[in-house]
């Protein structure tokens, strides 16, 4: 009990320093954790979104700009697919369905998107669950003014069954560019925290006859999302639009273009790690200078639990156990923070993307980070530790007679 | 039989103009267990080097300390402090509280480096110093001659076989002085320790059936007044 009981008594006389180190601590914890998980998630997350989708077919251009822009809704088009390449891609044997969708409006800020209502009724967005509404809603007709609203989007939008619309041109929000066409919300999408959530998804060919849209390309698509039969039907088609052909893009597999992304920025998140693993080491340091600095205040006492029988080596023991301590309670600060720091990032990119990262889930980080903040601290108190230790009781027990 | 016998005793310091200069030279000391002596010494004679080095907390430079069956002045530091906290209770002139422990604690934590702490023996022994209703105050909030029971219960917590006292009363008015001298005694003779109590007060000195000028008991203090 003896030392514990030093420790915490310890920690409590030198209050106002304990709780500066140990937020410090917590704030640089938490840094650290979000950091990680965010990197982790991120890409462990966004490497799987393909909203059932093997495949995208779109002009010729960037694959990576191609999938952004079709499955992720960010990024423009890069340009338009015709009716024919449209049908051949259709009717391909290889192709299990082909969903086409036309972009290039918005409503406030929210994309605007045509599809047909098989995207809602055939596609499994993840294994086994497909999109669904709200109750009280229903699919749009594909010949009507009508939409269907992503969860995110409508909540955001204010949007319910039953309201009207007038799209927006173009893909950021103008208030100037307004449509003519009104639209009548029917159903609300429920959450499936996809890209599909941020979407205000209307029939294809409303988008393509919006009023001031080019007539001549009214029968045009922006991009056609596959699924395939067979994985191996990807690599010919791939070669067949990629390699031998030069009007049109196969971006396959999604999940791998998505991958590539990660690994163009993985210098960024590693930056971001060093920056974290600094603030970790400065706020460590801070535990070792915050104790160091109340040495000459703790001598008497130290001298008086040598005095009382108390080893050096248990003094030493005490200041170490003091700084591992207050690393442990920071960790558990880190925590807070984490959950601060992470639910923001979370909102963000949900907002962004529409992708939900999940706060509580675990990760390696969640142990290693503590247990080496932990011992970074320990470590940190090994300096005072040794100023302890070789404090003199005879010199600091005054006055002597 | 005695309990402390110091012999050939010396230690000295090196002083701040470089000189060696021996403070404590005493030949031939003794305290049978249980004996209760008072020592009359001025300030800076080194009667307080001579309680440290009895306590182990200084190292001597050659000599014997036996306590009983051990010789302090032959151990090694770690063996002193756990001498120390085994056999010897040590009460200051400025009491050296711990001031961000309770008096429990304070009486606890000297009994966990000695014999192991006992919250019901700490319990008897600051009701046995008239603090059973403070034991959960903090020095701060404790009068001085409270706080003095209390580094007097935490000396004797460990029912010590020799009990040193520096100038216990140097800090007391004279009926807070003399109720803790009576206290410190009577509670020697019921723990059976020896007692050597260090003072300049005659008044103190006077109260003792032995006293002894440690002027006289050390040759050093004898040099350096010659």
């Amino acid at each position: 009990m003896t030392l514990p009981l030093i420790v915490r008594r310890s920690l409590r006389q030198h209050l106002l320093s304990t709780i500066v180190t140990v937020l410090s601590i917590g704030l640089a914890g938490g840094l650290l954790i979000s950091i990680w998980v965010v990197k982790d998630q991120a890409q462990a997350t966004f490497t799987q979104v393909n909203i059932g989708f093997d495949a995208v077919l779109g002009a010729r251009g960037s694959k990576l700009q191609l999938v952004l822009n079709s499955i992720f809704h960010l990024e423009a088009s890069p340009g338009n697919v015709s009716q024919a390449d449209y049908q051949y891609i259709k009717h391909h044997p290889a192709v299990k369905l082909a969903i086409p969708i036309a972009v290039g409006d918005n409503l406030r800020g929210y994309r605007v998107v045509g599809t047909i209502p098989e995207l809602f009724t055939e596609v499994e967005y993840k294994p086994g669950t497909k999109f669904a509404l709200e109750p009280g809603g229903r699919l749009f007709d594909p010949a009507a003014k009508e939409a269907v609203v992503g969860n995110f989007a409508a909540s955001r939008l204010g949007l319910k069954v039953g309201d009207t619309f007038h799209p927006f041109h173009g893909l950021a929000y103008n208030p100037k560019e307004q449509h003519a066409d009104i639209y009548t919300v029917t159903g609300i999408l429920a959450p499936s925290n996809t890209p599909a959530d941020k979407v205000v998804w209307i029939p294809i060919h409303g988008l393509q006859t919006m009023s001031g849209h080019d007539p001549n390309a009214a029968t045009d698509v922006s991009a056609v999302l596959i699924q395939l039969r067979a994985p191996a039907a990807g690599f010919r088609l791939d070669m067949m639009y990629n390699k031998q052909g030069n009007r049109l893009t196969f971006a396959y597999p999604i999940g791998a273009i998505v991958a590539d992304l990660f690994s163009k920025i993985s210098w960024f998140s590693q930056v971001l790690a060093l920056v974290a693993y600094l603030v970790a080491v400065v706020s460590a340091a801070g535990v070792l200078v915050a104790i160091y600095n109340s040495m000459a205040a703790r001598r008497r006492d130290i001298a008086i639990l040598r005095s009382l029988g108390a080893r050096r080596r248990t003094v030493f023991s005490a200041i170490v156990l003091e700084a591992a301590a207050i690393g442990l309670l920071g960790m558990i600060t880190a925590f807070g923070f984490y959950l601060v720091i992470m639910n923001g990032v979370a909102a963000v990119i949900r907002a962004q993307t529409g992708v939900l990262l999940t706060p509580w889930a675990r990760d390696p980080v969640m142990l290693w980070a503590p247990a080496a903040m932990v011992a970074l601290c320990a470590l940190g108190g090994i300096v005072p530790a040794l100023v302890a230790y070789r404090t003199e009781i005879a010199s600091n027990l005054a006055p002597t007679s | 039989m005695a309990f402390l016998s110091v012999e050939s005793l010396q230690k000295s310091f090196v002083s701040p103009d470089g000189e060696r200069r021996t403070i404590v030279d005493v030949r031939d000391f003794h305290l049978q267990a249980g004996q209760q002596l008072a020592l009359r010494g001025e300030s800076g004679s080194g009667k307080t080097t001579f309680l440290h080095l009895i306590a182990g907390i200084l190292a001597a430079d050659r000599g014997s300390i036996r306590l009983g069956e051990d010789d302090m002045a032959k151990l090694k530091e770690a063996s002193r402090d756990r001498l120390r906290a085994l056999t010897i209770g040590y009460i200051f002139q400025t009491f050296n509280l711990l001031q961000g422990y309770t008096c429990l604690e304070n009486v606890l934590l000297a009994m966990s480096f000695g014999p192991g702490a006992d919250t019901a023996h700490a319990t008897s022994v600051l009701k046995r110093v008239g603090l059973g209703h403070r034991l959960h105050h903090y020095p701060r909030q404790l009068s001085t001659g409270q706080q003095q029971r209390v580094a007097v219960a935490r000396a004797m917590a460990n029912r010590p076989k020799l009990v040193l006292a520096d100038e216990p009363t140097g800090n007391l008015d004279r009926k807070n002085a003399a109720d803790s001298l009576g206290l410190i005694r009577e509670t020697c003779v019921e723990n059976g320790s020896a007692l050597l109590l260090v003072t300049h007060d005659g008044g103190v000195l006077a109260s003792f059936e032995e006293a002894q000028d440690f002027a006289q008991l050390n040759r050093a203090s004898r040099e350096a007044a010659s």
